[in-house]
């Protein structure tokens, strides 16, 4: 049904759109398993709090614009900006992501700066990448809800 | 929400999953790659165990949904073109997965029984193991293949 009222010259923007957001969970989940992985023991602190500040910064950030770039694509594709009043799922989606956005790189800098003194202090727990840890969930979470208000497109 | 807005979102959510359990191995096989001490190995595999519960959940979630989906959506059926594709590359997905996870799984047993042992010192088998090609190859392949379903389930060829 979708492929009958979708023009298929949408669908470079949407593939754009949809990989990038994939991308973008999987390196939170990855990054977020890594940080929780980091409270638990001491030992294992500044590995996981390296790794997670590297997969986001080299996979979630980038993944994070090809899915806002993916989006933007889209929006202009379907003429969103002609309609005087936007569906209640495009706003959930513009929200989600900015917001997401803005949080992603918040725990990007976080994680950097936690798992660099944590390397200093061989081990240990940081305050700044339990933070990251924590905001990474929050933006996974924020993604899911997108997820939803995406494909059930309420209101 | 209507029946087919919750099918559609649980099928999608299960691709989430599944493309959600390679980003976690390619980071993982990334890190482990130039590692030799058994602990630091083991203790990069740990994080595995997140993608092996999200690639079983969202392999079965695709592909039940996906059916479930093709079934109950009345431009769609399971016979067209690109859901036999998508069918197909999922088998392909199965055996390729299954031997990629033989290959990692040996490696992460090793460097455990290395560390129950008592034996950190740097490990030239276990690097080896780390870097084997073959694990590596089956894991593109792996990969490749979720990107063809991706496609395919896109721009839907023939719909």
């Amino acid at each position: 049904m979708l492929a009958a009222i979708r023009p298929d010259s949408w669908n470079y923007a949407l593939f754009l759109h949809v990989l990038g957001a994939m991308l973008l969970v999987g390196a939170l989940v990855a990054a977020g398993t890594a940080l929780i992985l980091s409270w638990k023991r001491r030992e294992d602190s500044p590995a996981f709090s390296r790794l997670a500040f590297k997969t986001l910064l080299f996979v979630g950030v980038p993944a994070w614009f090809a899915m806002r770039i993916g989006a933007e694509w889209i929006y202009s594709k379907e003429n969103w900006a002609d309609v005087p009043s936007e569906p209640d799922w495009l706003g959930v989606g513009y929200i989600t992501a900015d917001l997401g956005g803005l949080l992603l790189l918040i725990s990007v800098v976080l994680a950097g700066f936690g798992a660099r003194r944590l390397a200093r202090t061989d081990g240990g727990s940081s305050i700044l990448a339990r933070s990251a840890g924590v905001l990474a969930l929050v933006v996974l979470a924020l993604y899911l809800v997108a997820l939803w208000a995406m494909t059930a497109k309420p209101g | 929400m209507s029946r087919y807005d919750w099918l559609l979102f649980l099928h999608v959510l299960s691709g989430f999953a599944l493309v959600a359990a390679l980003v976690l191995y390619t980071v993982l096989i990334a890190a482990a790659w130039r590692k030799d001490v058994p602990a630091d190995v083991a203790r990069l595999f740990r994080i595995s165990r997140v993608g092996d519960v999200l690639i079983v959940a969202g392999s079965i979630g695709v592909l039940v949904f996906g059916i479930w989906l093709a079934i109950d959506v009345d431009g769609y059926e399971v016979w067209d073109g690109w859901v036999i594709a998508a069918l197909v590359l999922w088998f392909v997905l199965g055996a390729v997965g299954s031997r990629t996870g033989k290959v990692y799984d040996s490696v992460r047993d090793r460097a455990r029984t290395l560390v129950q042992e008592g034996s950190n010192a740097p490990s030239a088998e276990l690097r080896a193991m780390v870097q084997d090609r073959r694990g590596l190859w089956l894991h593109i392949g792996g990969v490749l293949t979720v990107l063809l379903l991706f496609i395919d389930m896109i721009f839907k060829p023939g719909a």
